[in-house]
């Protein structure tokens, strides 16, 4: 096929694919609010998986919620679409009647916190003393909200157009540095911030008796990694969450079991399943990259086709994340880690299909 | 080759065991007894099941394009990642390695009911459950397991099994992939100290086609040596330099091996390359119109070989797998 020449310059075509992809990033998000008022909630069953007895995975709409049990009361990580947070009430009773405790929001979205303020509401929080003398009865009765603080900051400034949460379902608890950790139920519970991965305000729940670890959408099954750069995601910051998320688990001998994974959306999993997602990743992008370091536009690093071994198992040509979008942000951000030089003179643009044999990753 | 594309051949095959067996006309209340020690017959797919095949060798499987830039792309450098060596052979594979087989019964104490037929394999130390009790599979959210989750009944004299839930894994170790999409149909027919296992394939993601295969075991007259059993992976760091987070792949179409299988052998590049149209015999009138590659140049004296050993006589060289 032969190439029309382009009118643009190479700079001017990347700041036109930049546009490009933030629309599309912006739109995808009004796409998924979209999915969401035209998902038929009525529908909707909760899948209650048991992770460990005391550790159960909720499937309904929206994020996997998780449920953390014990003698002190339930925490209840990631709430689902506001919709079927009656369902998810009940999903979470049928498990247990103890208190509930705490909420833990993973990450912004609306898929994940849009139950948080009924199901804390449904909760209530241990407190005493003068706290409870400063605030009366609005001291114990919610659970708390726990999120990283990004996460509070996005809701209490929404961007312009966004819907706004109500204050109720907003965190009431923030962590600013790398981790919040405590014990519950006799066990220590480690919230771990992944920077700047599906979101900038993204953490893992990690149960370390139970060994069970939620990850919210740094880790799914069911798409390629959603990259929402409009809330401050990146695709490095997501395979470094993915390599956290292994730093993590342990499997046992022949790569199975051990560490149980509760994914943002999808199966249950453990380290081997996250090894592949995280294996995918890596080679996309660092195909992607490789591509990018050899000056290809956008239309050429696309008909390399560098997502086409993944395809049929995690693409999308529709929806709020499409294969195209993946790699369209893929792109963007490689040309930013490696900016295109200077034009030299006359000196012809290097021929990427003709280079040698190379590597696709750690070059 | 003893893989096979259509369901034609696959029941033609299963009735032809099953009809050979000399419970078939008995239509026993159940099944034919496998329990008991089992070793495999390699026969013919000794090259691809005790050395491995080689890389490039797609021929006659039914795959995608998608698994063929899986298996183009894939450098065999990844498995010396310390989270990737102990990573097991799933069910429909691990038949197909060099592996002993215990097989066992799970029965109510009470009522002798058979509750599950149990096999057990010395490579990676998988314990393997066919649930017999009518049970159902889990649903789409439970976990994935290399062995999977499996069901069986009886058809006459012969077991089958259905299998779901299966991680990620391999049609070829080679790197050509099965998803965790795929799912398992098995069909056991035992012919006095023989079985033969007809595996049909089917994959969504990985597979344009079923893919039918089989294997045959004979029981072993006698127990093994423990050690025999045990299969202990305790993974370490092997390329110590290697940049953390890395993961070895060749960029797609740059894999400079890819050509090495067929130009050894003299195959058209269109035959190793696979997919479903080079498992049907009209397939051979496009082999005959297709040039042959050339062939690669002989082993210098001296020179590091690419694979195999030297033959041990003068003559040809030996068309040997690459061991891995």
């Amino acid at each position: 096929m032969t190439r029309q020449p382009s009118r643009l310059s190479r700079q001017a075509r990347i700041a036109v694919v930049a546009i490009a992809v933030s629309a599309g990033v912006a739109l995808a998000i009004g796409t998924r609010a979209s999915a969401q008022q035209n998902q038929n909630f009525d529908a909707v069953k909760m899948d209650i998986v048991e992770v460990r007895p005391n550790v159960h995975m909720i499937v309904g709409a929206g994020g996997n919620t998780t449920v953390f049990s014990g003698e002190e009361g339930l925490m209840v990580v990631d709430t689902q679409f506001p919709q079927v947070s009656e369902k998810l009430l009940a999903a979470i009773r049928s498990i247990s009647d103890a208190p509930i405790r705490y909420v833990v929001d993973t990450h912004v979205h609306g898929d994940h916190i849009g139950g948080n303020e009924a199901i804390s509401k449904a909760g209530r929080t241990r407190a005493g003393g003068n706290v409870v003398g400063d605030l009366g009865a609005a001291a114990t009765n919610t659970a708390g909200i726990i999120a990283h603080e990004n996460v509070l900051k996005r809701l209490s400034e929404p961007a312009a157009g966004a819907t706004p949460v109500p204050f109720a379902a907003w965190p009431t608890e923030t962590f600013a540095n790398n981790k919040r950790e405590f014990l519950f139920n006799g066990e220590a519970v480690q919230i771990i911030h992944e920077p700047n991965a599906h979101t900038d305000g993204d953490s893992l729940v990690f149960f370390r008796k139970s060994d069970v670890v939620a990850t919210g959408d740094l880790y799914t099954t069911v798409m390629y990694p959603f990259i929402d750069e409009a809330n401050g995601g990146t695709i490095n910051g997501y395979v470094n969450a993915l390599n956290a998320i292994l730093d993590i688990t342990v499997a046992s001998n022949v790569n199975e079991g051990g560490t149980m994974v509760i994914p943002g959306h999808g199966r249950l999993s453990d380290e081997q399943d996250v090894i592949e997602y995280r294996d995918m990743a890596t080679i996309v992008r660092d195909r992607i990259r490789e591509y990018v370091k050899r000056g290809m536009t956008l239309e050429q690093v696309k008909a390399k086709k560098p997502t086409l071994d993944f395809d049929p198992r995690y693409g999308s040509d529709t929806g709020f994340w499409t294969t195209n979008m993946f790699i369209e942000t893929i792109y963007k951000q490689m040309v930013k880690e490696h900016p295109p030089a200077a034009p030299k003179g006359n000196q012809p643009r290097p021929k990427g299909n003709q280079s040698a044999p190379t590597k696709g990753s750690g070059q | 080759m003893r893989i096979h594309s259509s369901i034609t051949v696959l029941a033609l095959a299963v009735l032809w065991l099953a009809a050979s067996s000399p419970a078939f006309a008995q239509a026993p209340a159940v099944g034919a007894d496998f329990v008991g020690v089992w070793q495999p017959r390699y026969q013919e797919d000794q090259p691809e099941r005790i050395p491995g095949p080689e890389l490039r060798d797609y021929l006659g499987l039914p795959i995608s394009d998608a698994a063929r830039q899986f298996a183009d792309s894939w450098d065999p450098s990844r498995i010396t990642l310390p989270e990737e060596q102990c990573r097991v052979h799933v069910s429909p594979y691990i038949y197909r390695g060099p592996t002993n087989l215990r097989v066992w019964e799970e029965r109510h104490p009470k009522t002798q009911d058979l509750i599950a037929i149990k096999h057990y394999h010395s490579t990676y130390e998988q314990t393997r459950t066919i649930w017999m009790d009518g049970r159902s599979h889990p649903g789409p959210n439970a976990a994935h397991t290399w062995m999977g989750f499996s069901t069986g009944h009886y058809e006459g004299d012969m077991l089958v099994v259905e299998t779901t839930h299966l991680k990620q894994g391999w049609v070829r170790r080679n790197g050509l992939p099965m998803s965790d999409q795929a799912t398992m149909t098995e069909y056991y027919v035992r012919n006095g100290d023989m079985f033969t296992q007809v595996v049909v394939l089917i994959d969504p993601v990985y597979l344009t086609e079923p893919l039918v295969k089989s294997q045959e075991y004979y029981r072993s007259p006698r127990e093994l040596p423990a050690q025999t059993w045990l299969w202990v992976c305790d993974p370490v760091v092997e390329i110590a330099d290697r940049p953390e987070g890395e993961v070895p792949a060749y960029l797609p179409g740059e894999n400079p091996f890819l050509d090495e299988f067929a130009r050894r052998h003299q195959i058209p590049m269109i035959a190793t390359q696979g997919g479903a149209a080079t498992m049907y015999p009209e397939f051979q009138d496009v082999l005959k119109k297709t040039p042959l590659p050339p062939p690669l140049p002989p082993p210098q004296r001296g020179a590091a070989r690419v694979t195999g050993p030297p033959p041990q006589t003068p003559g040809p060289p030996q068309n040997q797998g690459q061991g891995r």
